[in-house]
């Protein structure tokens, strides 16, 4: 690694090939939505809590865009809490005392996952834009086989906020006999065309930047930070609402008493946006990012289904609770009710709460009192049908 | 808690309609109940039937309460959401005490009886003899134990009597499988008594109805 490249960077390499969490490796092949298929490919996992006799207690939590497997320990880049600590754990609404719970890095991920970072054992050097393109339903294909060699033939309940949401969704429907109680939070039954285009931006700033290289960066020793932290900044306002934005920070000047007639940090918003991009490309790879907004747009549920969702959830057989934040703009409650709506048309068990907050799509990942109190009130009840409760 | 919860319940005189409604849902079945408030119905029927029950409410905090309690609701609106659910999906769907506030109670009651196999309708009786000499006496909308708000702040927009609810079952070729009346402290009128009785002392009533 290059002298210049800050100690994080290097550590955030080595979860790429080699990573702190548990780690599968699959000898067989995983074949692609896109036609391809991944030769050999390994998945990178947390696990919490301790599984019941007969495997019937297990929940998997699915991470968002930029998560990663690290959903309750200290993460070994950042050092920081995990990124749904207060939702997983001892006593917390998805108990750890109770449950035992699987998070694992999404293919195309970057922290141990098979992903465009990842080493190409065709070549010995990492895959970069080699790596076939993958989709919401590849990285829940992986999933399922992790799951499999985990000896867990039917999961207590697949969770997850946004692309977590996605891939819960994904579960319900292609192994409806799999998951018995599903909760997708703040999610949607595809990406719409606004979404397809914010994440546009985001992967248009990563190429422009010329440290990008076409993608092979990492072997010239160098990284599209810069692009990176754009496209982070961007995302980051979409995740954000206005006046979540407006409480925090208003028209506010930066360590200043007046504006400098300048391009710099004037305000505390550009300053605080400055910094979530700063921080980002410590922990996250460029290329995955590619890779992984491109699932997200990619995701439209009900394409086999000749456009109608409400097929596509005909066979499910899992209680669904679906969850939305009044604020949220980027998955607002109506992308939401769409699914409730095709899940009762289909005849499944639902239920859909709608958390009253102004703090936007990114709710999910905050200290929501309302929304801990449902998913573990709609876990404890799943729970008692399941024959788990006491 | 829940044990103390129906022991309260069952003590309301105002809900001893749900007692009635539970008496005419056959075990195991599922259900479906629009405007389910806090889910007291749904939890009454899982506990007592062991049926499969799901529900439909408008108000955010009645929703989130009864799925932080483990029950199947969704955030909704019985004039708009019930389009959505498929036919005979239910054994029984059930609209307690919300007929009077929807916007289409005809639309409503027509999609009940598409949804379940049967429709069990309860509803306050604005026929009552109080409710009439309020309004005759005083001249002003009436205010009652049943109807406790005041006329600008009420969720109530399409109140009728049983006599217009009769009429509305035979517009919509609804046949009458059972009926009680309450009247007083949730006592049920003698199924004998003329429907203008009812129609006069009734508080509440509960029909049950089927199509065809």
């Amino acid at each position: 690694m290059d002298a210049g490249v800050p100690n994080h960077a290097t550590a955030a390499a080595r979860q790429v090939d080699c990573p702190s969490s548990l780690c599968m490796g699959f000898a067989e092949t995983l074949a692609l939505d896109g036609g391809d298929a991944l030769p050999s490919f390994q998945i990178a996992y947390q696990v919490y809590g301790t599984l019941n006799e007969d495997k019937s207690n297990a929940i998997l939590v699915c991470h968002a865009l930029t998560g990663d497997q690290h959903v309750a320990n200290e993460h070994p880049v950042t050092g920081k809490a995990g990124w749904w600590s207060l939702m997983v754990g001892p006593g917390r609404p998805i108990d750890t005392d109770r449950y035992f719970v699987i998070c694992a890095n999404v293919l195309g991920g970057c922290m141990g996952s098979t992903g465009p970072a990842s080493s190409n054992p065709a070549s010995g050097e990492p895959y970069a834009l080699d790596l076939p393109v993958i989709t919401v339903r590849d990285m829940v294909r992986a999933q399922a086989r992790l799951v499999d060699e985990l000896g867990i033939e039917k999961l207590f309940a697949v969770v997850g906020g946004s692309m977590g949401g996605m891939q819960v969704l994904q579960w319900a429907v292609s192994y409806p006999e799999r998951v018995f109680a599903a909760i997708p939070i703040a999610t949607a039954p595809r990406h719409t065309s606004q979404n397809i285009g914010f994440n546009e931006v985001g992967r248009q700033a990563v190429m422009a930047d010329p440290d990008w290289c076409g993608g092979k960066y990492l072997m010239l020793g160098k990284r599209p930070a810069k692009g990176l932290a754009v496209a982070r900044m961007a995302a980051h306002i979409t995740y954000l609402s206005e006046s979540a934005l407006h409480h925090k920070f208003g028209r506010h000047l930066q360590d200043r008493e007046a504006l400098t007639f300048g391009f710099d940090a004037d305000f505390q918003i550009e300053s605080y946006l400055r910094h979530q991009g700063m921080t980002f490309v410590e922990r996250f790879d460029a290329n995955s990012y590619l890779y992984l907004t491109r699932a997200m747009d990619y995701f439209d549920l009900a394409k086999d289904f000749r456009g109608r969702l409400a097929d596509a959830f005909r066979g499910a057989t899992s209680r669904f609770c679906v969850i939305s934040f009044s604020s949220d703009w980027l998955f607002p409650t109506a992308e939401n009710r769409s699914i409730v709506h095709s899940l009762n048309a289909s005849g499944a068990n639902v239920s859909f709460v709608e958390v009253e907050t102004d703090r936007g799509h990114d709710a999910f990942l905050l200290d929501e009192p309302e929304l801990f109190r449902t998913v573990s009130g709609f876990l404890r009840g799943a729970a008692r049908v399941r024959g788990l409760a006491e | 808690m829940s044990e103390m919860q129906l022991a309260t319940m069952a003590a309301d005189p105002d809900r001893v309609d749900l007692r009635v409604i539970a008496g005419f849902v056959s075990p195991g079945s599922r259900v479906l109940d629009v405007g389910c408030g806090d889910g007291a119905l749904l939890k009454l029927l899982a506990q007592e039937k062991g049926v499969d029950g799901r529900g439909i409410e408008l108000s955010q905090r009645g929703v989130n309460q009864a799925v932080a309690e483990g029950l199947s609701v969704i955030q909704g609106d019985a004039d708009r959401d019930l389009e959505t659910y498929p036919d005979g999906a239910f054994d029984f769907a059930i609209l307690s005490q919300t007929l009077q506030a929807t916007r289409n109670p005809r639309t409503v009651v027509e999609n009940l009886l598409r949804i379940g196999r049967r429709a069990i309708v309860s509803f306050p009786n604005f026929g009552n003899w109080r409710i009439r000499s309020q309004f005759m006496v005083w001249g002003r909308m009436p205010i009652t134990s049943n109807l406790p708000y005041s006329w600008y702040d009420t969720p109530n927009i399409h109140f009728c009597t049983i006599k217009d609810f009769l009429t509305l079952t035979g517009e919509i070729d609804a046949t009458i499988e059972d009926a009680v009346c309450l009247y007083g402290e949730g006592k049920r009128m003698t199924q004998t008594a003329p429907w203008t009785i009812w129609n006069l002392f009734g508080e509440q009533a509960v029909f049950v109805l089927s199509r065809g």
